[in-house]
């Protein structure tokens, strides 16, 4: 490796007239591995943000009415009324928490982060195939999630209609509406950019000798999410576009005929049909689910296949399983809106390919579970996280399934079940993954390993508590009790019985807490006395771990790098190692 | 700042048989058919909503100035011309011919701006705005979006003529490359027009 350095600095020295300035390197960079960790840091930033956002409805769905303390006078009389938050404000917190946590938080770690630092390393490209979008992809992020929290600062205060944002109300509504519409603009054009350098980098920049069929399954997940964002994000963007004429120029998309608030008719010509804004809406957010969780199953398929020393069991199933996966999640949006009454036949057509959807998905969980089969399994952190989220997923996955059924989802719409259902397929499933993909590649971006005996105090508490969280929700869900309450059912007969649920579900939001605080400590320590590891420390396959860790500057790679085998050649019979790297050319 | 190489930046890839930036146009081009084709999609439940010609909507040549808009047709279709001219001209190295077709492009493309703003002026003058029905929210909406795709590949274009000789010396393959992108967008800018022509003001 020394020589390796060698060679760089003397690269560096050569073009010492013009050294990069700080701020060229680290902020405005168009390295795609800085760029990755830029993305990196802000989306989890921004996934405390929302995770803040969500302790302090937790505290007023548990304890209704009383103070928040500590907090309680932080927030002033406009969104607090003698420390307890008001209904408004409430209302905020749930819109934005749903908004930051799924457009700024997971998506941008999951695609913006892993995407950006693995996919060029893994195909064994110097960077992304164009370097200034990237840069550009980020700053858009960064201005959208500054916009987004901007709004809270409003004399209105931010949206407050739910992350769907669904007119008559988003469009009638005062304040940080149109701030989100601006926000979701540049995000989505943000994912256009990225989306686009990701396909492209897969699909022109790959090494000689990587094949297709030789791509780590992370490539081909994170390829499938990147059609899904290119394609699925438009539709949205032209909502946003009407929702914000609706709004600013008094145009009526959304704004049906005759609508009556408050006793009086809107000065809106009507003609509009609210429901146009569902299937825009529902058009890209299906897909989004799906963009939420395929980077996940992708982080588990590497680290699985490392901590078994196997070849990951039916790659090629994986990876027919993951393209039928993405072209069906674009036929299934309306399954989300059974109750509108569109009419049996749509929804008869929308259940049929709700259930299609649901067999790849259980195909992927198959192939990863038969992959643990007869290996002598390494336990280390990132396996444990990867190994949760099997399970985890599955319960998401699984509790979906009688939301697909009208004839279910008329009791089960809209309540808390449907709140359990979508967290567990996010949080216990894809965010266990990405924590999963944090401990297994951090060597490779600091060059040391996170502690792993904070990681296991980072492990179980997390389980744990998400558990606590979600799973006593299905049977608030089950009992009735609508989502998005202020009160989180008091005043409601049916829910009297299940009221004691919603305090379990906050005091296990601390533990959750709490239990993040080590993995935040632990993130911070290790950068300074993580133990030091070689360039493969995990003794892994793919091409990421064939240069430098971390990887040396700009470039990635000391000289071009050739593939010679397939993703996933561990415990190869005969071979001197139980990995046989993929540029190796002997084993 | 430290110059890398990209590999296939300007020559084509042996499997594909495009260079990057050409895979990127397409698939940019592709976002945007689901971006217009959602427009289209919105036009058509709103319309059929209102309970067809007889209902709510009225017929588009009532209101707007067909003349007008046929004429930027013409417009628009000879700017495609000319922009596919200029990069033919660049391909047999002919660079005074690729200015002069290019400037055309350009002239064309402003021109076409120009009768989209004397048509909104009439439109405005006449107390017809985007609040006053779902048509003319739908018609503004349409064509005001349509003008932002003109206006950004105006943008494009007046780069490249301007900068148009450093960059040819340069590398002229690239240059020709980018010429070819930005062409591609042009012509999809355009064929969104012929949809949007009918579909607002005939039928």
């Amino acid at each position: 490796m020394g020589e390796l350095q060698a060679t760089h600095a003397a690269a560096h020295e050569a073009h010492g007239d013009h050294a990069e300035s700080f701020i060229r390197k680290y902020v405005f960079s168009t390295d795609h591995k800085v760029i990755g960790v830029q993305y990196g840091v802000t989306a989890l930033v921004f996934l405390a943000v929302g995770f803040f956002l969500v302790l302090l409805m937790r505290w007023q769905l548990a304890y209704p009415e009383q103070p928040m303390p500590l907090l309680g006078g932080l927030f002033g009389n406009r969104m607090t009324d003698a420390g307890v938050m008001t209904p408004e404000f409430y209302n905020q917190l749930g819109a934005m928490h749903g908004t930051i946590m799924v457009f700024l938080g997971v998506v941008p770690l999951a695609v913006g982060a892993f995407g950006n630092y693995l996919v060029p390393l893994q195909v064994g490209a110097p960077d992304m195939a164009f370097p200034k979008l990237n840069m550009a992809s980020y700053w858009l992020y960064f201005l959208g999630g500054i916009i987004m929290l901007a709004s809270f600062f409003l004399p209105e205060g931010s949206a407050r209609s739910g992350w769907t944002s669904y007119p008559p109300l988003a469009v009638l509504e005062p304040g940080g509406q149109t701030w989100w519409l601006i926000g979701m603009v540049l995000l989505i054009n943000s994912s256009l950019l990225g989306s686009v350098n990701i396909i492209v980098t897969i699909v022109q920049l790959r090494a000689p000798g990587l094949q297709f069929m030789r791509l780590p399954f992370l490539v081909w997940a994170q390829l499938v999410t990147s059609f899904l964002l290119l394609l699925a994000f438009p539709p949205l963007e032209v909502a946003g576009f009407m929702q914000l004429l609706d709004r600013v120029a008094g145009t009526s998309f959304f704004m049906p005929t005759g609508l009556v608030v408050d006793g009086q008719a809107v000065a809106f010509s009507g003609g509009g049909n609210a429901l146009l804004w569902q299937h825009l809406f529902w058009f890209l957010a299906h897909p989004e689910v799906y963009v939420l969780i395929l980077p996940a199953m992708g982080i588990v398929g590497e680290i699985v296949a490392n901590n078994t020393r196997k070849p990951l069991w039916g790659y090629k199933t994986l990876i027919y399983s993951v393209l039928f996966l993405g072209g069906m999640s674009f036929i299934v949006w309306a399954h989300h809106m059974f109750l509108t009454g569109m009419g049996t036949a749509i929804s008869t057509f929308f259940q049929l390919t709700t259930m299609i959807i649901s067999v790849p998905s259980i195909i992927i969980l198959t192939v990863l579970i038969i992959s643990l089969w007869g290996a002598s399994i390494r336990f280390s952190t990132p396996m444990l996280f990867a190994l949760a989220f099997i399970p985890m997923f599955g319960i998401g996955g699984l509790t979906g399934l009688p939301l697909g059924l009208s004839v279910a989802d008329i009791h089960l719409h809209d309540t808390y079940y449907v709140i359990g259902h979508f967290h567990f397929v996010v949080a216990p499933g894809t965010l266990m993954a990405l924590f999963a993909g944090i401990y297994y590649w951090y060597p490779k971006v600091t060059g040391r390993r996170m502690n792993d005996t904070l990681g296991r105090w980072h492990f179980w508490p997390t389980l744990i508590g998400l558990n606590g969280v979600f799973l006593p929700m299905f049977l608030v869900g089950m009992a009735g009790v609508s989502r998005r309450l202020y009160d989180g059912g008091t005043t409601y007969a049916h829910a009297q019985d299940v009221l004691w649920l919603n305090e379990v579900s906050t005091v296990a939001s601390w533990l959750l807490a709490a239990a993040q605080v080590v993995f935040v400590i632990n993130f911070f320590l290790s950068l300074r006395n993580g133990k030091k590891v070689e360039d493969n420390p995990w003794q892994a396959t793919t091409l990421e771990w064939a240069t430098t860790s971390p990887p040396l500057g700009h470039g990635n790679f000391a000289s071009p790098v050739t593939v010679h085998r397939g993703p996933y050649e561990y415990s190869v019979p005969e071979a001197s190692n139980d990995f046989s790297p993929q540029h190796q050319e002997s084993t | 700042m430290a110059e890398i190489e990209i590999p296939y930046n300007s020559t084509n890839h042996p499997d594909t048989g495009v260079y990057n930036a050409k895979l990127g146009i397409w698939l940019f081009l592709a976002s945007e058919v689901l971006f217009f084709g959602a427009l289209f999609s919105s036009y058509i439940l709103l319309r059929v909503g209102a309970g067809g010609t007889a209902g709510d909507w009225p017929l588009g040549a009532d209101l707007l100035n067909v003349p007008l808009a046929t004429f930027n047709t013409v417009v628009l279709i000879s700017s495609s011309m000319t922009m596919v001219m200029s990069w033919a001209s660049l391909k047999s190295g002919n660079f005074d011919a690729f200015q002069r077709y290019f400037g055309a492009t350009i002239g064309l493309a402003l021109l076409f701006l120009l009768v989209k703003g004397l048509e909104y002026y009439a439109e405005i003058f006449h107390q017809r705005y985007p609040s006053t029905s779902t048509f003319l929210a739908t018609y503004y909406t349409m064509t005001g979006i349509h003008a932002l795709h003109i206006i950004f590949g105006v943008a494009v274009n007046a780069y490249h003529f301007v900068s148009a000789k450093r960059l040819y010396a340069e590398e002229p393959e690239r240059f020709t490359n980018r010429i070819e992108v930005a062409g591609l967008y042009w012509h999809f800018v355009d064929l969104v027009w012929i949809f949007l022509f009918p579909v607002l003001y005939l039928l």
